[in-house]
């Protein structure tokens, strides 16, 4: 390649930690992952969201050198690291169960990595108090692995990793084991622990709270591939496929059939007849291809059926309230739809006049844009 | 109340044969043993208490010789043991497939089938002057005349380890089983070379693997007696052969118990000794966590 071509692209890639070119890895004749390219800017929370054996995992893995892709490039700071081994590059990785070493205690777990680099005593002891601190555990070095609970262990094999002070932090799913309280607790923790490190962090999760909640950037990977890329409001709020609109939130289904299109704007009519409205983005929709409708709980009225206005603009859906489901500012209600579908509605369970009983009958609708229409498969 | 007598009397029905076992299989005759080592023989049927048998041990070199290369080559045995089946334990607990696990386990187990007799009586087909190695290398034209290779103590040596390294391998397996792939690939994560690895994370983990099959080992080694009488032949010097001569050939039971008492005290002491030498202790081992 001409130097003077190659000058202006490296040094566009050194603002991006990580690099993910074109990466494609293939176990015999399965594929567990298929071209996926992504980049991580520096000091960014970057997630990976995808159900379990979609090929996160594996991916992580290729990132981490413990497998090689079939295809593609993975680049740390600019730099291809294919031909390093795991333990040369300069990513640390929070495995699933931890793994922190059990026969050796905390100060020996955080001090591990510096042995191996061949730093000496005082410098390995000042690091290991140093990073101690930071996460909030000071003077734990004796303790045995055992004696710390799980929200601790967690944050000391972060630590062990960023003693090391790595270009990348990989995290795999590091919150499954712990129960939820704690769980929601770590969530914010580790958020807090990517700001004060100010590392960039590249976490795999199958639970799409977790990544909504930590991450400035998303990717939703789907049997190998990824589906979407970008910030959570924008993954939750304009989905670019059905499995993004499925999988990010929570969304109630409708399929039907497109009956109309004008502009953004599509008619559809489902399977019991009544007609819906949604945008629609996906060009290569026509009139009469079958189609799923995507509503979040929240963007849904409820309203009594006697007391709708008979000219309300927007869609309506006649059903019949089945249960309410009480979580506090979670609440909601459970419609079943005439066709006996059933269709989860954001409702705080009042009181009185508010609330809803079982068996009312209730009108439901939502503004056109609030439903999403993506081509239904197969 | 009737809950509580039912366990209570599952408990005694449980512990009953055990209980049978410890006292009148090991705990009573190694009793008598020791009484009769302390028995002095002052002429026949004319016997005294005292320690007159110790005393005839340490008097004689040959004796505690024996028992010294006794000990020495278990070590031997028992580290080449470690040699021999910690990557034969590692490669069947973390390479293989799931599948050819039990298959390589279970080829591990064969040697078993064969009683401890005819295997060594294999060896000696194998190795004897006139023996198929012997032969083969005549054949080949490596050596002109044919070679004895049995009755030296590298052959005790290698038929010892034939016979235990087994029971070596099989507590290391099922330690080294128990290791999570995770604990390695963090290993090698965090800046660890293959043989960082292996040093402050694989041996560490199995360790009690480690110390109990030595334990194991060393005890069946020092303990034996076909294996290093066939191929060492009466030049072996193996201390279990001083004891059989004592019992058998010169009916001396006050001198082969005394034996016996050394042969257990010493090798319990080595046994102590390695522990307190590699900072385990018996109880981690026995009991992890």
């Amino acid at each position: 390649m001409l130097p003077l071509r190659a000058a202006p692209a490296r040094k566009e890639s050194l603002m991006f930690d990580l690099e993910s070119d074109k990466i494609t890895k293939r176990f015999g004749t399965f594929t567990a992952v298929k071209d996926v390219s992504f980049e991580v800017p520096s000091g960014s929370f970057f997630s990976i969201l995808g159900p379990s054996g979609c090929g996160k995992t594996t991916l992580m893995r290729i990132i981490a050198g413990f497998e090689t892709p079939s295809e593609g490039d993975i680049r740390i700071k600019g730099k291809s690291v294919l031909g390093s081994a795991p333990n040369k590059r300069n990513v640390k990785m929070v495995f699933q169960h931890l793994a922190l070493f059990p026969m050796m205690n905390i100060g020996e777990n955080i001090a591990y990595g510096l042995k191996c680099r061949g730093e000496n005593r005082t410098d390995i002891k000042r690091k290991v108090t140093a990073v101690l601190d930071r996460i909030g555990l000071p003077g734990v070095e004796e303790k045995h692995v055992s004696q710390l609970s799980g929200g601790q262990k967690q944050r000391v094999a972060i630590a062990r990793c960023m003693v090391l002070e790595p270009d990348v932090l990989l995290l795999d799913e590091p919150l499954g084991a712990l129960d939820l309280k704690l769980r929601e607790h770590m969530k914010i923790e580790l958020k807090q622990l990517q700001h004060q490190f100010d590392t960039t962090f590249l976490y795999i999760t199958h639970d799409q709270s977790e990544a909504l909640v930590m991450s400035d950037n998303v990717a939703v990977m789907n049997a190998g591939r990824f589906e979407q890329i970008g910030p959570p409001e924008e993954l939750y709020n304009a989905p670019k496929s059905a499995f993004v609109a499925g999988f990010v939130g929570d969304s109630n289904r409708f399929s039907g059939k497109v009956s109309a299109i004008s502009g953004g704007e599509a008619r559809i009519t489902l399977a019991n007849g009544q007609e819906v409205l949604a945008g629609i983005d996906d060009k290569a929709l026509f009139l009469g291809a079958k189609v799923d409708v995507f509503v979040r709980p929240e963007a849904i009225f409820i309203t009594r059926r006697e007391k709708a206005a008979a000219d309300s603009p927007q869609t309506l859906l006649k059903g019949v309230v089945d249960s309410l489901l009480f979580n506090g500012a979670n609440s909601r209600v459970l419609v079943r739809l005439e066709d006996s579908s059933l269709v989860e509605v954001d409702h705080r369970i009042g009181q009185g006049e508010d609330r809803f009983n079982k068996g009312e009958a209730v009108l439901l609708g939502w503004e056109m844009h609030a439903g999403q229409c993506f081509a239904a498969k197969g | 109340m009737l809950r509580n007598d039912a366990t209570k009397l599952s408990l005694i029905l449980l512990m009953t044969p055990f209980i049978l076992w410890i006292v009148l299989l090991i705990i009573l005759p190694q009793l008598g043993i020791g009484y009769l080592s302390l028995r002095e023989k002052l002429g026949p049927n004319d016997y005294k208490f005292g320690f007159a048998n110790y005393v005839d041990f340490l008097q004689e070199p040959i004796y505690w010789n024996t028992l010294l290369r006794t000990a020495w080559m278990s070590i031997l045995v028992t580290i080449l043991s470690l040699f021999v089946g910690f990557p034969i334990a590692y490669y069947i607990a973390k390479i293989a497939r799931r599948r050819s696990r039990a298959a390589l386990f279970l080829l591990c187990l064969i040697p078993l089938w064969v009683s401890d007799l005819v295997r060594a009586f294999g060896w000696i087909v194998l190795l004897r002057e006139t023996g198929i190695i012997s032969g083969a290398l005549q054949s080949v034209g490596l050596i002109e005349g044919p070679v004895e290779l049995l009755y030296n103590d590298v052959t005790v040596v290698i038929g010892l380890i034939y016979t235990v390294v087994l029971f070596m391998i099989v507590p290391l397996v099922s330690t080294l089983d128990g290791m999570d792939n995770s604990l390695l690939e963090a290993g090698y994560n965090l800046g660890g070379s293959r043989f960082t690895v292996f040093r402050m994370i694989v041996v560490p983990y199995a360790m009690p693997g480690i110390v109990a099959g030595c334990i194991i080992t060393f005890m069946l080694t020092a303990g034996s007696y076909l294996t290093p009488i066939l191929l060492g032949g009466k030049n072996s010097m193996w201390f279990t052969e001083q004891i059989y001569d004592q019992f058998i050939t010169r009916y001396n039971w006050e001198a082969g118990s005394t034996f016996g008492v050394l042969l257990l005290v010493f090798t319990s002491f080595v046994v102590w000794l390695g522990l307190r030498l590699t900072g385990q202790n018996l109880a981690s081992t026995v009991a992890k966590d």
